[in-house]
């Protein structure tokens, strides 16, 4: 078999025994699912009267549920990021891990199976996400090509946070460490564009709010699905998402090769 | 896969390993013949389970000639990789899926094709006992079935050289026992084992040649029988009534230990009311010795016969107290 053929048949069985795991232990499919709906139900019935009035709308909490969406949709991302650190790093001190490096398999496989099988569980978490937000009255404005491009830089996001996460994932040595790196990543809504205009942040703050991947993220998929401006957000969010991908694929898979043996 | 290559199935010569300042395996030579056990023996930390780690190509060698299954390992690493399979130490297995998708997955990693793999995977779960729990969680297991199931997943691939660290670290003398048969089985079938133990009877048991590993140098090799023949570890131990049966009989051997200068004196024990006393391996020497005891009227009331074994090796070679000849327990 040819080489690239060999990598997609491995990486296609390592996926398979990925979504054994999930569908076995659900816990953290669950636990991935459920906090970002938690956090929309919080933001929009909790501060979405208040917020929503500050962002000078008639009805406040229904404007704010459809200002807060592609923020609690990155949120899902980072939740969904977290996990994947976390279950790389259990992996990692499985035997079985050791046993794939003694076969004669593609060896970014495992990381492989990973990453897609990671993509997988945060897309379910967002179609969840995306339908709750429905049913709270969320009623976005775009047609299909601009829910298809919206959907398409959701995936793109997924899989560069993913690669990150796999990365996260393999540097640390212990799985406590690896669900606590990619707890920045979740911070990142808060100080961009995810939950309150940037304009009404003080100056250092905004600053690094309007300069931080996500917000050029968040306001693409705004205003693919609300009919916003985007403007320069588009080129900006796929250029992040494409860096962090590349950088992050690289770095997950040197540390891979560096540490057979723990 | 090609046809196996005549010549021996592992061949090293000048492999050294360090980390940092430390260095744990020292110029090291080996050559295995194929279709025979190969036991490395040490103690803890003497470089057996770097020296299986590197032979499977899971980490590299500083330095070394290495050739596993006729494959140059640093320039063909999956071609060793596709003739090998390890069972190391600590169980390879993946918890969370059941015994018979474990062996699924080796099966599709080793792309047999579903029917075939399937067919591979029912026969090994029978051949290893495991048919029953098939369906089980492999997390479920006990010590015994994991290193089995571990075992079936190393011979899905059908290797042609086996690597086991340690295969019966942790279990019980009747899976101990299983396990040495499956190895036996293997090696009938022409397969070539690499086998690192602390266990001596073990490799006693099962290994054509030991070579023994300490602080990162070999110290011996040599079939099982060459090796006991390097300590002279052989003795009678004596357990007398009373202390003055304890005394005429220590006085009697000793005058007789005296003409035979340079052997290891009578070893006395008041507390245990014991006298070891080296003697050559036979009926005829302990015979000599009886009589001995017996012109003395000395009554014994116990007698152990220990002939040397690799226990006596591994203790007279390897640690702090290498060197010292006549090692006993």
């Amino acid at each position: 078999m040819s080489f690239p053929a060999l990598a997609v048949v491995d990486s296609a069985t390592m996926l398979r025994r990925q979504l054994r795991h999930m569908i076995r232990y659900p816990s953290l499919t669950v636990m991935i699912v459920g906090m970002p709906v938690v956090f929309l139900l919080l933001f929009v019935y909790v501060f979405g009267g208040t917020l929503g009035a500050g962002l000078g709308a008639a009805d406040g909490r229904s404007a704010y549920l459809e200002y807060v969406v592609p923020g609690i949709l990155m949120m899902t991302v980072a939740g969904g990021a977290q996990g994947t650190a976390i279950s790389v790093a259990m992996d990692m001190t499985e035997g079985v891990i050791a046993r794939f490096r003694t076969m004669a398999i593609s060896r970014a496989s495992v990381l492989t199976g990973h990453v897609v099988g990671s993509v997988f569980q945060t897309m379910l978490s967002i179609a969840v996400v995306l339908g709750v937000a429905l049913l709270l009255g969320f009623r976005p404005s775009a047609g299909p090509e601009a829910w298809a491009a919206a959907l398409g830089l959701l995936v793109l996001t997924t899989v560069a946070i993913t690669w990150l996460s796999v990365a996260f994932g393999l540097v640390t040595d212990s799985v406590e460490t690896a669900s606590n790196i990619p707890m920045f990543l979740m911070l990142l809504p808060f100080l961009g564009s995810g939950f309150v205009p940037t304009t009404s942040m003080p100056a250092g703050i905004r600053w690094f709010a309007e300069n931080q991947p996500f917000t050029p993220i968040m306001e693409t998929i705004r205003g693919l699905l609300m009919g916003t401006p985007i403007g320069d957000s588009g080129i900006e969010a796929v250029a992040w998402c494409v860096a962090i991908a590349l950088l992050s694929f690289l770095w997950a898979r040197r540390l891979y090769e560096r540490n057979p043996v723990r | 896969m090609t046809a196996a290559v005549p010549g021996p199935a592992i061949e090293v010569r000048g492999l050294r390993k360090s980390y940092g300042s430390q260095v744990v395996l020292d110029s090291i030579d080996l050559t295995v013949p194929a279709g025979t056990v190969f036991s490395l023996l040490g103690p803890n930390g003497a470089g057996k389970t770097t020296t299986v780690r590197i032979l499977s190509t899971l980490i590299a060698a500083d330095a070394g000639e290495i050739r596993v299954a006729g494959h140059d390992l640093s320039r063909e690493p999956n071609a060793v990789r596709a003739a090998i399979g390890v069972t190391g130490q600590f169980s390879a297995v993946d918890n969370k899926l059941t015994g018979e998708e474990n062996l699924i997955l080796m099966a599709d990693l080793r792309h047999l094709g579903k029917r075939e793999g399937r067919r591979r995977a029912a026969e090994l779960l029978d051949r290893l006992d495991l048919a029953d729990s098939a369906r089980k969680i492999a997390f479920t297991y006990s010590g015994g079935m994991r290193r089995r199931l571990d075992l079936a997943m190393t011979l899905v691939g059908d290797p042609r050289v086996i690597f086991l660290d340690e295969p019966t670290t942790g279990l019980d003398p009747r899976s101990r026992r299983t396990m040495w048969q499956i190895v036996r089985d293997l090696v009938s079938g022409g397969v070539t084992i690499f086998l690192t133990t602390q266990q001596l009877e073990e490799a006693d048991r099962l290994a054509d040649r030991i070579a023994v590993l300490d602080g990162g140098k070999l110290v011996a090799e040599g079939t099982p029988q060459e090796l006991k023949r390097l300590v002279p570890g052989g003795h009678v131990r004596l357990r007398l009534a009373d202390r003055e049966a304890l005394d005429k009989a220590a006085r009697a051997l000793e005058r007789d230990g005296a003409r035979a200068a340079g052997d290891p004196a009578v070893a006395r024990d008041d507390e245990a009311m014991t006298l070891q006393v080296p003697t050559e391996a036979g009926v005829h020497s302990l015979r000599a010795l009886l009589g001995r005891l017996e012109q003395e009227s000395v009554e014994v009331d116990d007698l152990e016969v220990h002939t040397p074994d690799l226990d006596d090796v591994f203790l007279a070679l390897t640690g702090p107290r290498a060197g010292e000849s006549g090692a006993t327990r």
